[in-house]
């Protein structure tokens, strides 16, 4: 084939799904996030800054995320460990427990806390037969659950992550560094931990952002006391048909997830260059 | 194990005790669901207080069960065929293609996964109900196809990605059209690939709930269904309906890992 002639094959294979992804995905976003500004009017973004009954939930739901966040990494951690350092057997035993409820759908997960978590749960009667609790403990309905029920669903987007740069880390290191005279825990904490930082880093902004966008398990779990910002916008297109203000929540929450995930990918590639 | 050295420190035993206890809590409510499927009593309750099969009759006995399972089954499918052969195509424009905007279209392709799923349900909401396309399976399926279209584009452009674009060439200049080419030499290759990212496609179409929410009106998916069944806390019906779907993802990755682009993973 000539080098001058242009391949215009694999643009025309593009085509067809192009047009699908602009018809059935830019259209309609776009056309939700000029609903926001309708007559020109930022009426309902002010509403979403001023109004304290909303700027409650937009902290709320930014707190609940880092709660999250942060409990997916302290227990993300240590199973990442395990997966990259035990046997290839055990490793694969490690993946079927991460992997199983994975696969499980969010709703049916979600709906197995209830029954572990309720007045008449699986928790409460331990905690009763044992004399801890004198009487059942609220563990739904409140932030206890939807914490519980979003750290299942979100920790093995931080276990990925975490796992994926502890495989790359050379084993030689921790030996050499050992050898040198280092006690395990300062082989852990100047060689190991440093090394493991892109990917908790990563892991920990994945959750988060996808955290913030949380329906199914604060809607379930919440029982209606916990009010994100995802339910908020369903609460205001299904019960008040208030469009406008639902766009505008609607562009505050993609705002945040694009500018907090655009910020991570250029310190990643920062820390890249360092190295 | 054999050429272990020596025995794993203290510190590695109880990372691993800690790991050990998270795996419990990933486990745990699976579980629980299980003996709940198979209680006999009317209520959640745990443990159960005897062993019925009676939640699983009323599932299958249950005309409005089995037709949000089957309405279900129809939109995945639909997702699957459409996904799987749009993804494919995207993947290919993205990854053998040389035209200026490339990495526009890639971005694009992978753009629905950016944006928080109940924020593209009321977007597709709101248009489909100028288009009057709401309770339709038809509209359902082709926002679930926009879902699962980025997993697609990843996996089979990862695939594409380590087929030599001189095989085709090599074929062409051997008197095969490009057509040909790409389907006697370059799909082949791509075909574990392509089962996982047909069963992802299905899953993620069979699973998904905040879009079939608002979408799917009166004729309601089997998530939805689910959905209204938890919050109004009736019988245990919806813990049988959630272990067969439990076995139907096992099912699907079990085939997943065998036939799909996770088997080399995994051997």
């Amino acid at each position: 084939m000539s080098a001058r002639r242009r391949d215009l094959g694999p643009l025309a294979a593009g085509a067809l799904p192009l047009l699908f992804l602009g018809v059935l995905f830019l259209y309609p976003v776009l056309r939700l996030l000029l609903t926001s500004v309708e007559g020109g009017s930022l009426a309902a973004f002010e509403k979403a800054a001023t109004d304290a009954l909303y700027v409650g939930v937009l902290i709320d739901t930014v707190k609940l995320s880092l709660i999250v966040a942060a409990i997916c990494l302290a227990l993300a951690y240590p199973v990442a460990y395990f997966l990259a350092t035990a046997s290839r057997l055990w490793a694969a035993i490690g993946f079927g427990c991460l992997l199983l409820p994975f696969w499980t759908s969010i709703l049916v997960r979600t709906y197995a806390w209830t029954i572990v978590l309720g007045r008449n749960g699986l928790v409460n009667r331990l905690l009763l037969d044992l004399g801890i609790a004198t009487e059942p403990v609220p563990l739904l309905n409140n932030e206890i659950g939807v914490v519980v029920g979003m750290v299942h669903v979100l920790l093995p987007y931080m276990v990925f992550p975490i796992y994926a740069v502890m495989l790359r880390i050379d084993r030689d290191l921790a030996a050499a560094a050992e050898g040198l005279g280092a006690t395990p825990w300062r082989v852990f904490t100047r060689v190991y931990f440093p090394l493991t930082l892109p990917g908790a880093f990563a892991g920990s902004v994945l959750v988060f952002v996808i955290a913030l966008g949380f329906f199914i398990t604060p809607a379930i779990l919440g029982g209606g006391r916990v009010i994100t910002i995802g339910l908020l916008i369903e609460q205001q297109v299904r019960q008040f048909l208030d469009w406008p203000f639902a766009a505008a929540l609607s562009a505050l929450l993609l705002a945040a997830a694009l500018l907090i995930q655009g910020t991570f990918q250029r310190v990643l590639r920062g820390e890249a260059r360092w190295h | 194990m054999a050429l272990r050295r020596k025995r794993p420190s203290l510190q590695r035993r109880a990372v691993y005790a800690v790991a050990g206890a998270v795996f419990a809590f990933l486990l745990l409510p699976l579980a629980v669901i299980l003996p709940v499927s198979f209680t006999s009593a009317d209520y959640l309750a745990f443990p159960p207080p005897g062993f019925s099969l009676r939640w699983y009759e009323a599932y299958f006995a249950d005309p409005l069960w089995i037709a949000a399972t089957l309405r279900s089954l129809a939109i995945a499918g639909a997702v699957t065929v459409l996904a799987t052969a749009l993804g494919t195509l995207l993947a290919y424009s993205i990854v053998r293609g040389r035209y200026p905007g490339r990495a526009v279209v890639s971005q694009i392709a992978t753009a629905p996964l950016a944006v928080p799923t109940i924020v593209y349900s009321i977007a597709v909401y709101g248009l489909f109900s100028t288009l009057k396309l709401v309770g339709h399976w038809h509209g359902i399926a082709l926002a679930h196809t926009v879902h699962a279209l980025p997993f697609v584009v990843l996996i089979m452009g990862a695939a594409l990605r380590t087929v030599d674009p001189a095989q085709e060439q090599a074929a062409m200049g051997l008197g095969a059209s490009r057509f040909g080419a790409i389907l006697r030499v370059t799909l082949p290759q791509l075909r574990p690939a392509l089962v996982s990212s047909a069963f992802l496609a299905f899953i993620s179409s069979f699973d998904e709930l905040v879009i079939a929410m608002f979408l799917s009106g009166a004729d309601m998916t089997l998530p939805k269904k689910m959905f209204d069944n938890i919050q109004m806390e009736i019988e245990p019906t919806v813990a049988a309906v959630a272990m067969l779907q439990i076995a139907l993802a096992a099912v699907v990755l079990t085939l997943a890992a065998r036939f799909g682009s996770g088997a080399k993973v995994l051997n």
